[in-house]
């Protein structure tokens, strides 16, 4: 005979059962939510993948107005600005991590802790419009181009918006290395910096990967500050002086046309179509970075 | 000696790198600071925009952003509470739990503008809402529940698990241990991480693009179903879309915008640690 | 020979498949204090988790057998556990005061059963901290933060928020293994006085312990219940040999 553990459901009283019944509704709602965004983007954003020929919409020329949806332009525009925005972002990420974990004195980090939380707090339309007045005049002073609204100008404002996540993901990893793996190091005769360079880092290598990864979901979906300070040209971004010119994102894409279609249309579609391919994209970066974590926990190490 | 001298080179790098992170965080709130300030003043913040938008004050954009978060807070606080707890108190280690652990994993990583898409889609179009104040604090309070839910269940799984042995031990239910016990020890937490959530709704802006702001509206929303400026919203469309906007008015915005959210971050900031200190355990 | 308070029939318990305990069979009667003692690993704070259903807390488990209180199987579904849990008081090995005042603490269960009288909430309150031998200390500060008293009046707190419920049975495990000689002292006291109105069983933290304060003993040895006899008999005139290797302090 096995314990009853049922028997205590069946006799809490009425107004106990309400409670925890709207609990567990509640528990369950977030899958419901993430299937009915999903389920909306399909219903929306699936026509255009029907009414748009694949060569069309695979295609390397965005011009609504004349019925071209090329979204190649699109999503080469995202994937530079992104991969752009990450390699700036992680040598300062892992970098100032290390820092506040491993070196910095108690009184900075008293202070560098608070200014990357403020980071993680100014809303994307302000750094948007500090990148536009700030940040790209100083770039095309500098390098006399004839427009600021680069594909670098838009990276180095993501690669600040990414920072929080990058910095607080690698400082979980750090902190999970064991101690007894940094005293070994020191014990050897090592020097703090060299048991950092040589032990502690590349044992927290797989945490960084996902603070990356974290990073990269988040850089990716920027809108705001992407639109207002990358010129927003949808060109393929192929030649080697790219960086140095607009691009147009997917994010800012949507942004700037939804307001403006249709409704029903095929361009209508076509955006959601971006939507999706934007859901799917982040949906698979960020199941990699939590698969990657989930196996820590399980293994004890992250936590 | 040479280890050393490599020691203090990578210390002093590191100290670069880092103050290379703070530098443009200080210079951001530093120059909107001091080229905002001169904009603000009583009628800047209580009066209607007019002549294009030229003149005048914010009004509207400000009352419109503090009722969509309201309206978020209205929503996303019983939803988000309430799953938390589902989540650090009822859930077992199931297939369906961590179905919910990769849907709040998803929902944090879904791009704001992909909110926007969905509200438009389903409160907009399909329900029939509108652009109105409900259909955008919907949208927001869905954006901001995984914030909400996975600062605050932290703070309830950091309650010693002997509080609610304890109080099984003596005649509670599952429920009254939470009620009594959990939540009361847990309730900075949760309000720490429903402040996070409704800041980040306060200064979104892709999600109420297509679902409740308006370009230039003179006057204050009467009822949810009503679309209304909003503050982020609005110093986008003065600064990239109005040609000859005055550049203090600009910065004026962005100041208030950035007040109103780092005010609520530092509130946030304040509740956790003095609460930290006086905690019995 | 009086009907026994509790009667445990042939209880094996696993967690996962690891049993912690093995076909134990043992009746406790009432108004009297039993013991359950001997080397760690043995099975005595499962069991004693048993009798008011608290390792229902604990998932994954397994169970075979019956307990019984007062001829009731207490793990029969018609069974309402929390009302099980007031009938049958349990203190833990450390001092767990809840978030709150000494007064918060005491009234804690009564609050949960919904009990609002106030001058009844009072005369408890004053009942069972006398109970505990801690009414003296702490009658001027009732109001004030239960974690500020010392370690063995937080024990003693712990006991009054059992008492306050008015159990008929009382379970202690190791309730003195964090305390001083002289807070034990005062913790085992009020055992004594306790007996009278409570079937006790406790957990004791030495085998000095539980041959001081036990009417009758129980020795468990990895899940096996050994031997059960009256305390006198058991702790100096053992019958079966590894109870008296234990007692004489050969091993554990």
């Amino acid at each position: 005979m096995f314990a009853q553990k049922q028997a205590q459901a069946a006799h809490a009283d009425w107004r106990e059962f309400v409670i925890e019944a709207l609990i567990r509704v509640l528990g369950f709602s977030t899958i419901g939510f993430v299937l009915l965004i999903f389920l909306f983007l399909l219903r929306e954003g699936v026509p255009s993948f029907y009414k748009v020929p694949v060569s069309n919409l695979f295609g390397t020329r965005w011009y609504p107005n004349f019925d071209l949806f090329g979204t190649l332009p699109l999503l080469l525009g995202s994937v530079l600005v992104t991969v752009t925005a990450i390699l700036i972002a992680l040598p300062l990420g892992a970098a100032t991590a290390v820092f506040v974990r491993e070196v910095a004195p108690n009184w900075a980090r008293e202070i560098l802790k608070p200014m990357i939380e403020v980071l993680a707090g100014i809303p994307s339309v302000v750094l948007g419009f500090f990148g536009m007045h700030a940040v790209a005049p100083l770039i095309r002073g500098t390098l006399g181009i004839p427009t600021g609204l680069t594909v670098f100008t838009g990276a180095l404002i993501l690669a600040y918006m990414a920072l929080p996540t990058i910095i607080s993901v690698a400082e979980d990893a750090l902190d999970a290395v064991p101690k007894s793996l940094r005293d070994a190091g020191l014990a050897m005769g090592a020097t703090q910096w060299q048991t950092i360079w040589k032990v502690v880092v590349p044992a927290a290598r797989s945490g960084i990967t996902t603070a990356v990864m974290l990073g990269m979901g988040r850089a990716i979906g920027e809108t705001m500050a992407v639109m207002m300070v990358t010129g927003n040209a949808a060109r393929m971004p192929l030649s080697l002086d790219s960086l140095f010119r607009p691009a147009r994102t997917m994010t800012a894409t949507i942004a700037a046309e939804m307001g403006e279609v249709a409704q029903g249309s095929i361009h209508y579609h076509t955006l959601f179509g971006i939507g999706i391919i934007l859901f799917l994209l982040t949906f698979l970066i960020n199941l990699a970075a939590a698969a990657t974590i989930f196996k820590k926990r399980r293994r004890g190490g992250l936590r | 000696m040479s280890r050393y001298r490599m020691q203090r080179l990578g210390f002093a790098l590191l100290t670069l790198i880092s103050l290379v992170v703070v530098a443009p965080i200080l210079a951001v709130i530093g120059i909107i600071l001091v080229e905002g300030m001169g904009a603000i003043s009583w009628e800047f913040i209580t009066a209607m925009p007019f002549d294009g938008m030229k003149q005048g004050g914010i009004f509207p954009a400000l009352v419109g952003t503090l009722l969509l978060t309201l309206g978020t807070a209205v929503v996303a606080i019983p939803i988000g509470v309430g799953g938390t707890i589902y989540l650090a108190e009822y859930a077992r280690d199931t297939l369906v739990t961590r179905c919910i652990r990769l849907a709040i994993v998803n929902l944090a990583g879904i791009p704001s503008i992909v909110y926007g898409l969905f509200g438009l889609g389903m409160f907009v179009l399909f329900l029939r809402m509108g652009t109105s104040i409900l259909a955008g604090a919907l949208t927001l309070a869905i954006m901001t529940l995984p914030v909400i839910i996975s600062t605050a269940e932290e703070s309830l799984r950091s309650v010693p698990t002997e509080f609610r042995t304890v109080s099984a031990s003596l005649g509670g239910t599952r429920w009254q241990g939470i009620r009594y016990i959990i939540l009361p020890q847990a309730l900075p937490g949760i309000i720490t991480g429903i402040i996070l959530g409704l800041l980040r709704a306060a200064g979104e802006t892709a999600p109420i693009l297509f679902t409740v702001a308006a370009f230039f509206l003179p006057r204050l929303p009467q009822s949810p179903f009503d679309p209304t400026m909003a503050l982020p919203y609005h110093l986008y469309v003065i600064s990239t879309q109005v040609p000859g906007m005055p550049i203090h008015i600009q910065h004026g915005t962005a100041l208030v915008l950035l007040a109103l959210v780092l005010s609520m971050n530092l509130f946030a900031t304040i509740i956790r640690s003095y609460f930290r200190r006086r905690r019995q355990w | 020979m009086v009907e026994a308070k509790i009667h445990i029939d042939k209880v094996s318990y696993a967690y996962g498949e690891n049993w912690v305990l093995n076909d134990v069979t043992l009746d406790i009667a009432p108004n009297s204090v039993t013991v359950f003692f001997g080397p760690a690993g043995g099975g005595k704070t499962t069991l004693l988790r048993l009798i008011n259903r608290l390792n229902d807390l604990v998932e994954g488990t397994q169970m075979k057998g019956r307990i019984l209180v007062d001829g009731q199987d207490i793990y029969n579904s018609e069974i309402h556990i929390p009302t099980l849990r007031r009938r049958v008081g349990m203190v833990f090995a450390l001092p767990l005061p809840l978030p709150g005042t000494v007064r918060e603490n005491v009234l804690y269960g009564l609050k949960l059963a919904g009990v609002k009288d106030r001058s009844r909430l009072d005369e408890i309150l004053e009942q069972s901290l006398t109970q505990s031998a801690l009414w003296d200390e702490v009658k001027d500060r009732l109001d004030h933060l239960a974690v500020a008293l010392s370690g063995g009046q937080q024990q003693r707190l712990c006991i009054a928020r059992s008492l306050a419920l008015e159990p008929d049975i009382l379970l202690l495990d190791e309730p003195t293994s964090g305390l001083d000689p002289i807070s034990t002292r005062k913790v085992e006291d009020s055992l004594f006085t306790l007996k009278e109105h409570y079937t006790v069983i406790i957990v004791p933290h030495s085998i000095q312990q539980a041959a001081r304060i036990a009417d009758k003993a129980a020795f468990f040895l990895m899940g096996n219940l050994v031997e059960y006899a009256a305390g006198t008999e058991l702790f100096t005139r053992p019958r079966k040999k590894k109870t008296e290797e234990y007692v004489t302090g050969r091993f554990g």
